[in-house]
């Protein structure tokens, strides 16, 4: 008898050699100049269950070009694993032909060239589209919306998240988990919850007095489809009060809790669940881990870490499934549950080419009345760019170099650090730079940009820290962001060394002197958690800069040497 | 000046205010095992039998909730082996206790170990031990 695991890896199999999992098998179309919105949605409907994911759309409601990272190390169990897989290892690992369609939508590769061959991707109007024909295949299914989504574009700041809460129930969620959200305040968050019409949860969000889950939160919602129970139970981002401002929401507490994990999921069974579904923000690593640890999931909806994988990730018998950021891709995710159990998927990632998919109207006019009160301050130009611009990298992107450099000159800085932050679309060479272009790579509400002195060794104190949010091996101990990237000094890393011993080699790279570990240095930065921190709004700097540079210019960063990768 | 690990993390989250503490001698592992020797009275530690339960990362290393289980336990002994004083605190439980379970908030000078230990009616002693990491954090995805 085939076991349940040997069914969920051959159909894993299957769907690779059939092409029912993955981006689909539209290269070739794509090539023709055919491809169509029909090839992208083709589907052949599965089982008696279709989950709809979207996550960390960062209030990105039109198309956007965004590069996916061409340095994503892993480190522990995680090590050349997916989602740690870039570039042309990714196009071997998942079959892909450079110069496709699924190449540019997947991978850094000659991205300019295809960014100008196969234009932006994303925009809510279109993903409206996506979701509405899954819905006429499967008018049950259920469409989860795993948070990071109202944060990250000014609409979006000046109507705090209100533009995206608008045009998201457009679309009809049905469940909701959060991260940045809460940097809108902890009332504002209540205030906007309380008029959701779909339940807002996360198991891990407790009451910070009382150390008890939150009331204002649910853990999970039960849903009857397709003649089955399907519990999808929230994880929002465990580490909110560490890598955003907890002053913000103080009565809040949250952490991974997967011994509560276990008990809801035991609980939502004892209820009759046939499947059951984590809407999660944990980030890719720690749901992998998750995964192993608790016991009885058969879905996890993986978010916060931005990554986009064409195939589901097999954990004992849990499926996950990574959907990519910034509205640039759907997962669709069908199932055949039975007799109290998930028999089998199909999967697909579909791609939102915006030149391809045709905007559905009504959400096309919603998102249009968000923006028209700000269309003329959306479109003011400040300057223009000469080279691509970017954010995702482990060490650095083109986006934080451009905003590292403003700071040093604008700040009279020697040295300067911006968070590493995983939001933010990319500019192409040549594009005008627009102030909602600044704002999708700044927007926060605590964007201060401070300046200050620090000791050499605070500095590599910071560093070493950071470092170990990110390559801790064991994935509980990280908190899923990437280095801060810092301007003016390089450093080599090496990501294999406890904390306190992967950074060597601190220079000051305007003298080329080593960091010295008494000397003081003035450093500039922004986005610090810290209550009270002053300074000048980080989009003000830039704006600044970009002005009075007209056109700017990054320079390939080669400051940060990596070694164990 | 020394500087401790953390000092540089209350300046380094982002005041850079100089807010230096006095700056005391951190725990040796020896320190750990005397403190834990003193409640077990020297006898042998074994695993299993209790549960302690820690965020994996604090969210404030001034106060961090902790929660220890060891069902049939006379006496749960709470250690933090990075502190400048290992001994945290120690839970009695009576005849009439309804669980052997207590939680408390505990303050953590860095990252380190927790280890709780419990004393078992039989007379033997068991324990578990999770990391707490302590961090500057501010770079969220």
């Amino acid at each position: 008898m085939i076991s349940r695991r040997d069914f969920l890896q051959a159909t894993v199999a299957a769907s690779a050699i059939y092409g029912a999992s993955g981006v689909g098998n539209w290269a070739k179309l794509a090539a023709q100049q055919a491809l169509t919105q029909d090839d992208l949605l083709k589907f052949d409907t599965f089982g008696n269950v279709t989950l709809i994911h979207v996550t960390d759309i960062h209030a990105q409601m039109v198309p956007i070009y965004f590069r996916e990272p061409e340095i994503n190390l892993g480190v522990g169990e995680a090590k050349g694993k997916p989602p740690h897989v870039t570039g042309e290892d990714f196009l071997r690992m998942f079959n892909i032909k450079p110069g496709t369609p699924e190449a540019y939508a997947l991978t850094y590769l000659d991205f300019v060239a295809l960014a100008k061959a196969y234009g932006r991707m994303g925009g809510l109007d279109r993903v409206a589209t996506v979701v509405n024909a899954i819905r006429a295949d499967r008018p049950d299914a259920l469409l989860l919306d795993g948070g990071d989504t109202w944060h990250g574009s000014y609409t979006c700041l000046k109507t705090n998240g209100q533009d995206m809460v608008n045009v998201m129930n457009a679309l009809k969620p049905d469940a909701m988990t959060f991260h940045w959200e809460f940097t809108l305040g902890s009332e504002r968050v209540r205030e906007i919850v309380e008029g959701l019409p779909f339940p807002a949860m996360g198991q891990n969000i407790f009451d910070k007095e009382w150390n008890e889950p939150s009331e204002d939160f649910a853990d999970y919602e039960i849903f009857e489809r397709g003649g089955a129970k399907i519990a999808v139970i929230g994880q929002a981002f465990p580490y909110m009060p560490i890598a955003n401002p907890g002053w913000m929401f103080p009565e809040y507490s949250f952490g991974i809790h997967d011994e509560r994990m276990q008990e809801i999921v035991d609980e939502v069974r004892a209820e009759g669940a046939d499947l059951v579904v984590v809407l999660s923000h944990n980030g890719f690593d720690v749901d992998r881990k998750m995964a192993s640890q608790v016991k009885g999931i058969d879905v996890i909806l993986t978010g916060h870490t931005h990554d986009a994988l064409p195939e589901p990730v097999l954990v004992g018998e849990t499926i996950l499934i990574a959907s990519g950021s910034n509205g640039k891709f759907v997962s669709r995710v069908d199932l055949d549950v039975r007799d109290g159990r998930m028999m089998g998927f199909r999967h697909k990632l579909i791609p939102i080419f915006s030149d391809v998919i045709e905007p559905d109207k009504d959400v096309a006019a919603a998102i249009e009345a968000e923006r028209a009160p700000y269309k003329d301050e959306l479109a003011e130009v400040l300057g223009e760019t000469d080279s691509l611009l970017y954010r995702r990298g482990n060490f650095n992107g083109t986006w934080d170099d451009l905003i590292c450099n403003a700071l040093i000159e604008e700040r009279e800085a020697d040295i300067a650090l911006s968070p590493g932050f995983r939001w933010g679309p990319s500019l192409l060479p040549g594009q005008k730079i627009t102030r909602e272009d600044l704002f999708n790579a700044t927007s926060m509400t605590y964007p201060n940009a401070y300046r200050s002195e620090m000791t050499g060794e605070t500095l590599k104190v910071i560093l070493e820290d950071v470092a170990d949010n990110l390559f801790n091996p064991d994935p509980y101990y990280q908190q899923g962001g990437d280095m801060v990237r810092v301007g003016g000094m390089g450093y080599r890393i090496d990501i294999t060394k406890p904390q306190g011993e992967r950074l060597s080699d601190l220079t000051l790279l305007k003298t080329g002197e080593p960091i010295a570990p008494e000397k003081t240095y003035v450093v500039a930065g922004w986005a610090s958690v810290r209550e009270g921190t002053e300074g000048p709004a980080i989009w003000d700097v830039v704006e600044n800069y970009i002005k009075r540079k007209g056109t700017v210019h990054v320079d390939p960063n080669q400051s940060v040497k990596v070694v164990g990768a | 000046m020394e500087l401790t690990r953390r000092n540089a993390l209350m300046i380094g989250a982002g005041a850079f205010a100089a807010t230096l503490l006095p700056v005391g001698a951190f725990a040796t592992p020896e320190d750990t095992e005397k403190a834990i020797a003193e409640f077990t009275g020297g006898a042998e530690v074994g695993e299993g039998g209790i549960t302690l339960t820690t965020p994996e990362i604090a969210e404030n290393g001034n106060t961090v909730p902790i929660a220890v289980d060891a069902p049939g336990a006379l006496e749960i002994a709470v250690f933090a082996t990075g502190n400048p004083e290992p001994k945290v605190c120690r839970f009695k439980f009576g005849p009439l206790a309804g669980s052997q379970s207590a939680s408390t908030r505990i303050r953590l000078a860095g990252t380190q170990d927790v280890v709780a230990v419990a004393k078992l009616p039989d007379g033997k002693f068991v324990k578990a031990s999770n990391t707490v990491k302590v961090t500057i954090g501010g770079c969220g995805g």
